[in-house]
């Protein structure tokens, strides 16, 4: 976006997205923490990787929406999503890999740890943090990958 | 008076089904208006719209982790995706001349016949003897209490008894994702690119065209040979 203040099709020199800015400042922290709380509470309530990885990838898009996509690059700088894409995909493999040379079959948890149902617990977590890394990368690696391909909306576009 | 009470008591409706009929009654009104639109930016709100209100509908249905990936994907992701591609593309849509329309209408009323005539076979909601509430699923919710011990036999069923399930769609998404970036990379900079070759710095305007550079020469003799 174009710098508000000095814009000339806006003369007043004020930002008109002002309280859009005010508001989505104030809202996207709390996305963010919602999108952890859906992801640890996944054991207990409705909820897990998938969901909470779409609601973090949701307060990045909402926050390159609102404040431009190079401020959102700046916040969430793209070669995290080459690193992030790969190492969710890894983690969850490599939890089932663990779970081999402990003893036990593919991707069954109960060998992680003494007692069976905590094993399952820390391999349910190390899955759902997997599954969190690669959908909130990916989501906003198509994001990125869209929205780079042109030069931003100007107002009268609307 | 008791005597008519008592013959219009079977017919009361519970209010959660009348908010079921609401919400399925402005899901069609927004389907309907997402047809008859030309507007591409309308239509991309309307299916906002659209997700939005399935999402509320999923939660009277009691699936909240559904209503939230569905209001999360549908209703944002999908919808901003849907808007930065209607920017690479046209604003209005070119309307369709009527008798081209009468083949999908024919594939559209087959397809709902076919899906009318499947609603009879359909258990009913909440059906104990339902393909969901017998086998394997009773045994899930048996069994999670005591091998894995934790409430929500969702992420139960999700993470552990359908772990190889699940890895497969991390692998899907992953893949989406590869795809992405190898079609249309991150950063989408065409004519916005900077090498640095030896020290030197070129963009898109500095660079010299491929033409010039067809005998051979490297960017510094060029460089020499122009000044």
């Amino acid at each position: 976006m174009s710098d508000p203040q000095n814009s000339p099709e806006n003369p007043l020199g004020r930002d008109p997205h002002v309280l859009l800015r005010v508001i989505s400042k104030f809202l996207i922290p709390l996305i963010a923490l919602f999108a952890f709380y859906v992801q640890f509470h996944g054991d207990y309530g409705p909820g897990g990787g998938f969901q909470a990885g779409v609601i973090l990838a949701a307060s990045v898009i909402l926050y390159a929406l609102v404040f431009g996509l190079t401020e959102a690059k700046r916040a969430f700088p793209p070669r995290l999503i080459r690193y992030g894409m790969t190492l969710g995909v890894l983690l969850y493999g490599g939890t089932g890999v663990v779970n081999f040379i402990l003893g036990g079959e593919f991707l069954n948890y109960s060998n992680l740890a003494h007692d069976a149902s905590h094993g399952q617990h820390y391999g349910i977590l190390a899955v759902e943090l997997g599954v969190l890394v690669t959908v909130t990368t990916v989501m906003i690696a198509i994001f990125y990958a869209f929205g780079s391909r042109q030069p931003e909306t100007s107002d009268e576009d609307w | 008076m008791s005597l008519i009470f008592a013959a219009a008591e079977p017919a009361f409706v519970p209010p959660l089904i009348l908010l079921d009929i609401c919400l399925l009654a402005l899901l069609v009104v927004v389907a309907f208006s997402i047809v008859r639109m030309r507007s591409l930016f309308g239509i991309v709100m309307l299916q906002g719209v659209y997700s939005l209100v399935s999402a509320a509908w999923f939660v009277t249905l009691d699936a909240v982790d559904v209503a939230f990936t569905e209001a999360a994907v549908g209703a944002g992701v999908s919808t901003v995706l849907m808007l930065s591609a209607m920017l690479l593309a046209d604003r209005k849509s070119t309307p369709v001349p009527m008798r081209r329309q009468f083949g999908a209408l024919a594939v559209v009323i087959l397809a709902g016949a076919a899906m009318l005539y499947a609603v009879g076979d359909m258990p009913a909601f909440g059906d104990v003897n339902s393909p969901a509430n017998t086998y394997v699923g009773m045994d899930f919710m048996a069994k999670t209490a005591e091998e894995i011990k934790i409430p929500n036999v969702v992420t139960a069923v999700l993470a552990s008894y359908r772990g190889y399930d699940t890895f497969g769609e991390v692998v899907v998404i992953f893949s989406a994702g590869l795809g992405v970036l190898l079609l249309l990379g991150l950063n989408g900079n065409a004519g916005r690119w900077i090498a640095r070759p030896n020290g030197q710095m070129l963009n898109d305007h500095s660079a010299p065209s491929a033409a010039l550079s067809e005998d051979g020469r490297t960017p510094e003799q060029i460089a020499e040979g122009a000044s």
